[in-house]
């Protein structure tokens, strides 16, 4: 539904997008991932048609954003960065325009409002102007402007900011609901948000994407994926280190404190490997090692995330 | 119609918008009471002692040069103060039906506002018997004003996101459209420079203009000098807007 291709924005000399390509489907939620100013607001703002880009491609439901760019934004709901609203107006006359200016009228106008307003909550402040809105309830009514029509597609530029956790934990859910029969992107620096809600993953450093894939995938490029983690009650853990020695490339103490010794040995492969756990785990029996818990480790998306979009000096100080 | 709705929507928003805010009861009240403090204190209404409102029309070329920039100024540097630019250009409308619907919507109120000042009308025509076509000509030419003076704050507010800054511009740009062809300065004008060019300023001023629709003639020059002055300023809104998101 979505096609970017060699995406490129320039400000003056600074490129904020620089040759982004990536698809959507329907069906599909992207969480589109990065440290502040990586360009995420910006490829954003090219899809929905509010910059132009300076090169490469981008169409919508098979429109050109830039040729024909009214039949592919009556596909795209839309919430811009820090939820912004008409200050002096009630939410219920914002949503009205907003269905306006989608060409909704009479019935279907009135069903569409009253949609979005549940699905959203908005019920208890519908007759507040929106300059009195506290900042989840201002989020949420630009949430409710965006899904108004029921679009095919929805660009969600950090919809859970400003939310607290129940909020957070509502709208990601509703997101992961809506995402089995739109095409949705959504940007966010919360890194868990992306596992909970998420069928693909991009993550883009300095305007370009540096990583795309499966939430899965993605923590299976951590460092600590795939190795075995045990807790082993009574038993030194240098000693448990130098045994380990033989089936793993190297182990790490995590802690050791009143006779209980957590370690972490790595495969001698990188990535998952399911022999590696069995191998440590026929090691602890041999050895007669008291296991507390032994279990692999699936990997960390903070790791990758950290591991991809540090500059490399701070990761050579680090 | 699509085009048409859409501007419809934007134009119910953005008189609301006056409407809703204390803005809208300022801008009238002070209106009317200027336009009367000039029309029968500074400007002699009663002691002229002839049934016309010369005395009312000869003001508003300086009362809408401070009270149209204020009523304008917030138009699009509020969109963009807000954010919600972004959202109203990321709608299925066109930038143009955007520019249209907020300059017609505000256009409309100022219109509100003159047609307010009617008790003066009705003044003069209980007083004596004046030549109504005249007093036509004068709204007509009047409205034509204030729309001109708006198109220039329409433009000034897309430049910036500071209202102060849009509306001081704005009067800048319009004084300067009063001054061209204000008389005192045509006459001081006239000492060191041709009369053509003298002339040739003069035309560009909406002094000019506006006096021709204040003795009652709606030339279509005149009125095509508004029009484009409107046309002209809107067109650079679009062209400022399209400048923003062009980065």
């Amino acid at each position: 539904m979505i096609k970017v291709e060699n995406l490129v924005k320039s400000f003056g000399a600074k490129r904020a997008v620089d040759d982004v390509s990536f698809s959507v489907e329907r069906g599909e939620v992207l969480g589109f991932l990065g440290p502040n100013g990586a360009g995420k607001s910006t490829t954003m703002r090219i899809i929905t048609g509010f910059y132009p880009p300076t090169s490469g491609r981008v169409t919508v439901g098979g429109f050109d954003i830039v040729e024909d760019p009214l039949p592919a934004k009556r596909l795209i709901g839309y919430l811009p960065e820090n939820a912004p609203g008409y200050a002096d107006m009630t939410v219920f006359g914002f949503l009205a325009f907003a269905a306006d200016l989608r060409g909704l009228s009479g019935d279907a106008k009135k069903k569409a409002i009253h949609r979005s307003v549940e699905t959203c909550m908005l019920e208890g402040v519908l007759y507040q102007t929106i300059d009195t809105l506290s900042k989840g309830y201002k989020h949420r009514t630009c949430l409710a402007q965006s899904i108004i029509h029921d679009p095919d597609i929805l660009i969600l530029d950090e919809p859970t900011d400003g939310l607290d956790p129940n909020q957070k934990h509502e709208v990601r859910g509703l997101i992961k609901r809506m995402g089995e029969k739109k095409a949705i992107v959504f940007s966010t620096h919360i890194l868990e948000e992306v596992e909970a809600a998420c069928s693909r993953v991009i993550i883009i450093d300095r305007g370009r994407v540096v990583a795309n894939g499966t939430p899965q995938e993605l923590k299976a490029r951590s460092e600590t994926a795939g190795a075995v983690h045990l807790s082993v009650r009574g038993t030194a853990a240098a000693a448990i280190m130098e045994k380990l020695a033989a089936v793993s490339a190297r182990s790490e103490v995590l802690s050791e404190q009143g006779g209980l010794a957590v370690v972490r040995a790595y495969p001698q492969t990188r990535g998952g490997n399911a022999a590696f756990v069995g191998s440590v785990a026929e090691l602890a029996q041999r050895e007669q090692w008291k296991l507390d818990e032994i279990h692999v480790e699936e990997g960390r998306m903070d790791d990758v995330f950290r591991s991809i979009t540090l500059p490399d000096t701070i990761k050579r100080a680090a | 119609m699509g085009a048409w709705n859409n501007i419809k929507a934007i134009m119910k928003r953005e008189l609301g918008g006056y409407f809703t805010s204390p803005v809208a009861y300022v801008f009238l009240v002070i209106f009317l009471l200027l336009t009367g403090f000039f029309t029968f204190t500074v400007g002699n209404f009663f002691e002229r002692g002839e049934a016309s409102l010369v005395s009312f029309f000869t003001w508003h070329p300086w009362l809408y040069l401070f009270l149209v920039p204020a009523a304008g100024m917030r138009l699009w540097s509020e969109e963009r103060r807000l954010g919600t630019l972004e959202l109203l250009l990321t709608m299925p409308i066109t930038t143009w039906q955007a520019i249209v619907g907020k300059f017609l919507a505000s256009w409309l109120f100022l219109g509100i506002a003159l047609a307010l000042t009617f008790p003066v009308w009705i003044t003069v025509n209980w007083l004596g018997s004046p030549d109504n076509g005249v007093i036509f000509a004068g709204y007509v030419g009047s409205l034509m004003l204030a729309g001109s003076y708006l198109a220039i704050s329409c433009m000034t507010s897309a430049m910036t996101r500071n209202q102060v800054i849009s509306f001081i511009v704005s009067v800048m740009l319009c004084l300067f459209l009063i001054l061209a062809g204000f008389t005192p300065v045509t006459d001081l004008l006239v000492r060191w420079a041709n009369p053509a060019v003298v002339q040739t300023i003069a035309s560009f001023s909406v002094m000019t203009h506006f006096e021709s629709f204040q003795r009652g003639v709606i030339d279509l020059r005149d009125v095509m000098f508004f029009a484009s002055l409107m046309g002209f300023a809107l067109f650079t809104t679009g062209v400022v807007i399209r400048g923003h998101r062009a980065g």
